[in-house]
C-alpha cells in the first residue's frame, strides 16, 4: 500500500490530467477539414485521366516479371495507394502517435513522482537512469523503496491494463463492425470477472500466480464466443441486439459472481470486494509479471490484423472477396480480445468504457483506419488509465477513489451520447 | 489455435499463386449442374453456365429467379449442394481466399460500411489482394484510374457514408475495378444509377471485356442487356432458360413466358437496335 498521508496537492493531479490531454488536443488541431484533401486528389485524378491506358485485367495479361520490380512487401502501416488524399491522415496519425507516446512518458513520470510521498520528477528520472546503469543517482532509502516497490509497479500495471483495454475495444469494434462494442458493455469483462472471482472463492492455486488470470481468460473467452454467436444475424451485429445481449450476459455473470461470493468465506469475500472495485492499489511486481505475457501477446498480435479489419468494415462477404479468410480472422481476434480483457480484468477488476471512449476519440482525430487505430488505442488507453489512476489516488485524498468508479463516471455519459448519436443516424432502432 | 496465430507468417512464406493469362474466348469460370438450397428452398437446380474471357455476359430474369445466387456461386461465396463451380481451371474450393481475390472481383447489390472511411480509402481497399505481390506497384494507378472511370474522383476525400445511394454504388464499382481481376462479377450495378451513369457503367463493362476480362453482370433492364451484352442468360426457376446472343434470346415468346407479362420486342426506328417493352393497355 501507499504511505498513508496523501499530501500532494490536488492541483498536481489536475496538472497531470491537463498534460495528458494536451497531447491529443494539439494533434487534433492539425486535423484540417477535408478541403485541402479533395483539392489534391482532384489533381491526381486529372493526371490519371490524361494517361489512361487500357487496364490490364490481371488474368489476361499478368505483367511480365521484368516489368515488375520485385516488391518489398508493403510495410504494414503504409498504404501505397490513392496518393495525396491518404497522405494527410497518415501524417496526422504519425503526429498523433508521437504526441500520445510523449504523453504516456510524461504521465508515467508524473504518476511515479506524485503521491503521499512526493518525489520530484528529476529524482525519478535520476533513479531510473541509475538502475539501468546510465548515470543518475539513487534516492534515499525510503524514496527508493516507495518509487520501486509501490509507484512503479502501479504505473506499469496502469499502462498494461489501459493498453489492453484500449486495444481490446478497437479490435472488438472492428470484429463486430459496430462502434458500440466494448468488453465492459457487452459483458466480456464481467465474464472474465466470473473466472477471477471463482478462482478466489474456491481458493484455486493450481497454476500459482497465474491461476487467477488463466481462469479469467477461460471464462472471458467463453463469454466473447457466446456474445458473438448470440448477437450476430446475417453476418452483421445490430446495435440493439448487441446491447441487449450485453445486458443479459452481464446479468448472468453478476449472478454467477454472487453465487461464488455466497460460497466464499469472510477473508475471501474481503479479497473479492477489493478486487471488484477496480483498483490498482494492490500493484506489485509479481502481479505485473503475471499479466505481462497475456497483455504483451495480445498487444503484439493485434496490429498484424489491422489491414484485414479495414476490409472487414465492408462486410463479411466483401472482405472475403478481397481475400480475407474471415472465419480465421474472427477466431484469432476473439482469442486476442479474450487475452487482453483477461489481462486487464485479472489485475484491476472491471474498468469499463476505456475501450469504448479511446478508439472513438482516435477515430474522430485520425480516421477509422485500423493500422493506426489498433496500436494507437493501446497507447491512448495507457495514457488514459495512467491519468485516471493518478486522479483516483490524488483527487479524494487521503482516501482513494476506486478506478472503475471513476472511469464509469466519465464513460457512462459518453456512452449515452454515443447511443443517441447512433440512433439519430439510423433513424430509430426499430 | 497456434496455427491460426502463426498464419500471417505462413502466408508470407508461401505467396498465393498468381493468375494465369487467358486469351479472349476461353472459359475462365463456370458452373455445371449447380444446385443451391437456401432456407430449405432450391434456389438453383441444375444450372449450367460458362463464362468466357473478353465477353460481357448479362444475367437477366424475374425477381427471385436465382440470378444473385448464381453470381454468388461464381464468386465462390457459397457451397453448392450439388454440382461444381470452376474458376480459372480449378474447382473453386481448391483456391484459397487470397488466390480467389486475385482472380475475381465482385460488386454486391448493396454497399455498407461499418466505419467512416473516405471514398479514396474504400477504393484503395480493392487493391488489398495485391499487397505483397509484384503488382502492388500498380496500386496507386489502378485506384486513380478506377475512380476516374466511375467519375468519383471528386469525392475522394469525402466519407463514404456521406454519399447518396448512386454515388455509393459507383464507389463500390470503382473498388471492384481497382482490383483488376480477369473475372468481374457485378450484381445489379445499374440499380441505383441515373440514365447517364447506367450507360457509363455498361460502357465500362464493354471496355473491360475488350481488354480481355470476363464480365458477368446481373441486369433488370433488358434494353441495356440487349445493347451491351455479347451474351445473355435468362435465369428462371433456378435454371438457365436460354443462353445466347441477346438478339436470339430476347424473343417475345420466351420473355413473356419467363416474366409472366406480355412483352414485345421492336426495332429502334433509327438504329434498328432491339427494344424490349412490356405490352401496355
Amino acid at each position: 500500500m501507499t504511505p498513508t498521508a496523501h499530501d500532494a496537492s490536488p492541483g498536481a493531479g489536475g496538472a497531470g490530467a491537463a498534460d495528458g490531454t494536451s497531447g491529443t488536443g494539439a494533434a487534433d488541431d492539425t486535423a484540417g477539414p477535408g478541403g485541402t484533401d479533395s483539392a489534391s486528389t482532384t489533381d491526381t485524378g486529372g493526371r490519371t485521366v490524361a494517361l489512361v491506358k487500357p487496364p490490364p485485367p490481371g488474368g489476361s495479361s499478368p505483367p511480365p516479371a521484368a516489368s515488375a520490380t520485385p516488391s518489398t512487401p508493403a510495410a504494414p502501416g503504409v498504404p501505397r495507394s490513392a496518393g495525396a488524399s491518404r497522405r494527410l491522415p497518415r501524417a496526422r496519425a504519425s503526429l498523433l502517435t508521437l504526441g500520445l507516446a510523449a504523453g504516456v512518458v510524461v504521465a508515467a513520470l508524473l504518476a511515479a513522482g506524485i503521491g503521499a510521498y512526493d518525489i520530484p520528477i528529476g529524482d525519478v528520472v535520476g533513479s531510473l537512469l541509475h538502475r539501468v546503469g546510465l548515470g543518475g543517482a539513487p534516492l534515499d532509502r525510503v524514496g527508493e523503496s516507495v518509487l520501486w516497490n509501490v509507484r512503479l509497479p502501479r504505473v506499469v500495471l496502469a499502462m498494461l491494463v489501459g493498453a489492453s483495454l484500449g486495444c481490446a475495444g478497437s479490435l472488438m469494434q472492428g470484429v463486430f463492425g459496430n462502434p458500440l462494442a466494448e468488453p465492459g458493455v457487452i459483458g466480456v469483462s464481467a465474464g472474465a470477472a466470473v473466472g477471477a472471482v471463482a478462482s478466489i472463492a474456491f481458493g484455486l492455486t493450481f497454476l500459482g500466480n497465474w491461476t487467477l488470470i488463466v481462469c479469467a481468460f477461460v471464462t472471458g473467452l467463453i463469454t466473447v464466443l457466446v456474445v458473438y454467436l448470440l448477437s450476430r444475424a446475417g453476418g452483421r451485429t445490430e446495435v440493439v441486439t448487441l446491447i441487449l445481449t450485453g445486458v443479459a450476459v452481464n446479468a448472468f455473470a453478476m449472478a454467477l459472481i454472487g453465487l461464488a461470493i455466497f460460497f466464499a468465506d469472510n477473508a475471501q469475500i474481503t479479497q473479492i470486494t477489493f478486487w471488484q472495485l477496480g483498483s490498482l492499489s494492490q500493484a506489485t511486481w509479481p502481479k505485473v509479471l503475471a499479466v505481462l505475457p497475456c497483455a504483451l501477446a495480445g498487444l503484439l498480435l493485434a496490429p498484424l490484423y489491422a489491414r484485414k479489419l479495414d476490409l472487414l468494415s465492408l462486410g463479411e462477404r466483401q472482405a472475403r472477396h478481397l481475400g480475407v479468410d474471415v472465419e480465421r480472422l474472427r477466431i484469432v481476434l476473439v482469442l486476442v480480445v479474450a487475452l487482453l480483457t483477461a489481462a486487464a480484468v485479472a489485475v484491476s477488476g472491471i474498468v469499463a468504457f476505456v475501450g469504448l471512449l479511446v478508439p472513438h476519440l482516435l477515430r474522430m482525430a485520425a480516421g477509422p483506419g485500423h493500422r493506426f487505430l489498433v496500436p494507437g488505442s493501446a497507447l491512448a488507453g495507457a495514457l488514459v488509465l495512467l491519468v485516471a489512476d493518478l486522479a483516483a489516488r490524488t483527487l479524494a485524498q487521503p482516501a482513494e477513489l476506486p478506478l472503475g468508479v471513476l472511469t464509469a463516471l466519465v464513460g457512462s455519459p459518453f456512452f449515452f451520447w454515443l447511443l443517441r448519436r447512433t440512433r439519430r443516424k439510423q433513424g430509430g432502432w426499430a | 489455435m497456434i496455427r491460426d496465430l502463426l498464419a500471417p507468417l505462413r502466408s508470407l512464406r508461401r505467396p498465393p499463386l498468381p493468375p494465369t493469362a487467358a486469351p479472349p474466348g476461353t472459359t475462365v469460370a463456370g458452373v455445371r449442374g449447380l444446385r443451391v438450397r437456401l432456407g430449405g428452398r432450391a434456389v438453383l437446380d441444375g444450372a449450367d453456365l460458362a463464362v468466357t474471357s473478353g465477353r460481357v455476359l448479362a444475367l437477366v430474369g424475374p425477381n427471385g429467379a436465382g440470378k444473385s445466387t448464381l453470381l454468388a456461386a461464381l464468386a465462390a461465396d457459397l457451397v453448392p449442394e450439388a454440382g461444381g463451380v470452376e474458376i480459372d481451371g480449378r474447382p473453386s474450393s481448391h483456391w484459397s481466399s487470397a488466390e480467389l481475390a486475385l482472380r475475381r472481383a465482385v460488386l454486391p447489390q448493396s454497399a455498407a460500411l461499418a466505419f467512416p472511411f473516405t471514398v479514396g480509402e474504400v477504393v484503395a481497399m480493392g487493391r488489398a489482394p495485391w499487397a505483397g505481390t509484384p503488382w502492388e506497384d500498380e496500386d496507386e494507378e489502378a485506384v486513380a484510374e478506377a475512380m476516374a472511370l466511375t467519375e468519383v474522383t471528386e469525392f475522394a476525400g469525402r466519407p463514404f457514408s456521406a454519399l447518396s445511394g448512386g454515388e455509393r454504388a459507383r464507389v463500390a464499382l470503382a473498388r471492384a475495378l481497382a482490383q483488376r481481376t480477369s473475372l468481374l462479377l457485378l450484381d445489379e450495378p445499374t440499380a441505383a444509377l441515373d440514365l447517364r451513369h447506367q450507360e457509363l457503367v455498361l460502357r465500362l463493362c464493354r471496355r473491360r471485356a475488350a481488354d480481355g476480362a470476363a464480365v458477368v453482370v446481373v441486369l433488370h433492364d433488358l434494353g441495356l442487356a440487349a445493347a451491351y451484352a455479347d451474351r445473355a442468360a435468362v435465369v428462371a426457376d433456378g435454371r438457365i432458360a436460354a443462353d445466347g446472343p441477346p438478339q436470339e434470346v430476347f424473343t417475345p415468346g420466351l420473355l413473356s413466358q419467363v416474366y409472366g407479362q406480355p412483352v414485345e420486342v421492336v426495332a429502334h426506328p433509327r438504329t434498328g437496335a432491339r427494344l424490349v417493352l412490356p405490352v401496355r393497355g
